[in-house]
């Protein structure tokens, strides 16, 4: 007997349906979940990293990336604005710098910054310590992408924007400043809030400068537990933990876009 | 400075600009006097926005020289931004500032650039909006407004710089056409009120009207001038009837043969 097609569509549906209920309960009963609780989720472990998870390691993630991303921006928005300036030497070395930092992994050149720096300028130290060599090490490597990303943001700024301002008798700088550069932000929003989401995570990276029980951040906090307790409860809670930074952030960052949809 | 009131509001000698091997104005003479208005009419290609680009320097001439109110814009060493500010441009796309509410349009060049505080920067852009029929639009943004409350908000930004001359570029040609009617409205106060004015437009209606004189141009140069009635009523050239009969009349251009209509099209 041949079907009708919303017979054939539910029956089609329905398979689907099963399929996946069936791999869920497959997963459920075949797990061994006192092994997996044992391992993962042993919560006199879990009580025994509070309160330092969050008064230390959280608020350390947080001030590394936000200090990271911070760096990133300005010098990211200088280099964009080298890489459209009219001086040619002046695009050039802005190309070389991204071309080279968006190449090496973020580990090498926070381990160069790290170490090198203090033997390049022995008399001096990086201001801000530990937190001023990560801000630095992750920010030079973040500058690379968030200038690619700025750059095509006020490119995407209609030329009639810069010609109005410059009607009205701003100068390039000020035109920039106050007509463009807002409009381009705007712009590169969600790409710039990836980036955030990413420099979250390679704050990770940390670990290289030997940080100390002052200065841990989640990841290496996790890493040393779990040694610790040679078990891995400490690794699910770590990750829950930038979950905690980076959901709230999606969620801010949807809310600014939408506020700013109607200045569009 | 002095003798900024007794020379033309613009003085254009010679004017060339190409664009790479494209001439697009080969030679261009015109002036602009102070409390004229002026309308450059003319077939799109013809080279007239160019040339209104060309006085406020948005364009840089290849040859030429140029002086607005006495001060040549064509000198290497001009301070062009102190020139601008005497000059108040109107786009064919209006040009708002979308990021910003259109009180803030009209008040933050005042306030960057003149350097007029707070409350001076808002009363002048408050009268300057109740001059072009906006004032309960002060808080809205760009994308909130029609194109024609777009565009006479546009114009009162550029009044709010107390502006010696204005130009516009086509200022009601991307307007639905019952928009259009606001615009020029308050282009006419304007020129009531004595300013000068130079105004590229396809709008035949407000030159014959408004205008002191029309400018034709045509393949990059002036072709005939004069007052309205006599360049639209009475056209010396043919170049010029041939143009006003396809904008006046555009359903009977076949018949008569317009320079682009070289056969019949039931020919191919």
């Amino acid at each position: 007997m041949k079907l009708r097609r919303r017979q054939r569509e539910r029956l089609s549906l329905g398979l689907q349906y099963l399929v996946f209920i069936a791999i869920i309960a497959t997963v459920l009963v075949a797990a061994d979940w006192d092994r997996l609780a044992d391992a993962f989720f042993r919560v006199d472990i879990i009580k025994s990293m509070f309160p330092t998870i969050i008064t230390v390691a959280l608020r350390n993630t947080i001030l590394y990336t936000l200090g990271a991303f911070a760096f990133g921006l300005v010098f990211g928005t200088v280099l964009a604005l080298m890489r459209l300036s009219r001086v040619a030497p002046y695009r050039w070395v802005a190309t070389a710098y991204i071309e080279l930092f968006r190449g090496l992994p973020a580990l090498l050149v926070l381990f160069l910054v790290g170490y090198g720096i203090p033997i390049a300028f022995p008399e001096r130290e990086i201001p801000g310590g530990v937190f001023g060599s990560i801000a630095i090490g992750l920010g030079l490597t973040a500058a690379a992408y968030m200038a690619e990303t700025i750059r095509a943001g006020i490119q995407a700024v209609p030329k009639g924007q810069m010609e109005a301002a410059r009607t009205l008798g701003m100068s390039h700088f000020t035109a920039m400043r106050t007509i463009v550069i807002p409009q381009a932000f705007r712009i590169v929003i969600p790409p710039l809030t990836n980036e955030l989401i990413l420099l979250t995570k390679d704050s990770s990276l940390a670990y290289v400068l030997g940080v100390t029980a002052q200065t841990i951040e989640i990841t290496k906090f996790g890493r040393d537990m779990l040694n610790d307790r040679v078990n891995a409860t400490p690794l699910l809670v770590a990750g829950l933990a930038y979950l905690v930074i980076t959901l709230p952030l999606s969620q801010v960052v949807r809310r600014l876009e939408l506020r700013y949809a109607k200045a569009r | 400075m002095t003798t900024v009131s007794s020379r033309p509001a613009v003085e254009i000698r010679d004017l060339h600009k190409s664009f790479g091997p494209l001439k697009v104005l080969k030679g261009i003479d015109f002036e602009v006097g102070q409390g004229e208005v002026v309308c450059v009419i003319g077939p799109s290609g013809s080279g007239k926005s160019t040339l209104l680009r060309c006085v406020d320097l948005l364009e840089e001439p290849t040859a030429g020289k140029i002086w607005v109110n006495g001060v040549e814009m064509t000198d290497p060493d001009v301070e062009i931004d102190a020139v601008r500010r005497g000059i108040g441009m109107v786009f064919q796309s209006f040009n708002l500032f979308p990021h910003l509410t259109v009180l803030n349009n009209l008040t933050i060049a005042q306030r960057r650039v003149l350097r007029r505080g707070r409350v001076e920067a808002e009363r002048v852009a408050r009268d300057n909006l109740e001059r072009v029929g906006l004032t309960d639009k002060a808080d809205a943004f760009p994308a909130q407004l029609s194109g024609g409350q777009q565009q006479r908000a546009a114009i009162a930004r550029s009044l709010s710089m107390e502006p010696k001359l204005m130009l516009f570029d086509e200022p009601t040609s991307a307007l639905d056409p019952e928009l259009v009617g606001d615009v020029l409205t308050v282009m006419r106060k304007l020129a009531e009120d004595g300013m000068t004015m130079m105004v590229v437009t396809h709008e035949m209606a407000f030159a014959r009207d408004v205008a002191d004189r029309v400018v034709f141009m045509d393949g990059g140069v002036v072709v005939e001038q004069g007052p309205p009635q006599e360049v639209l009523g009475a056209p010396k050239h043919e170049r010029t009837r041939a143009f006003l009969s396809r904008v006046l009349d555009p359903t009977h251009v076949a018949q008569l043969g317009g320079p682009d209509r070289t056969g019949p099209q039931s020919a191919g």
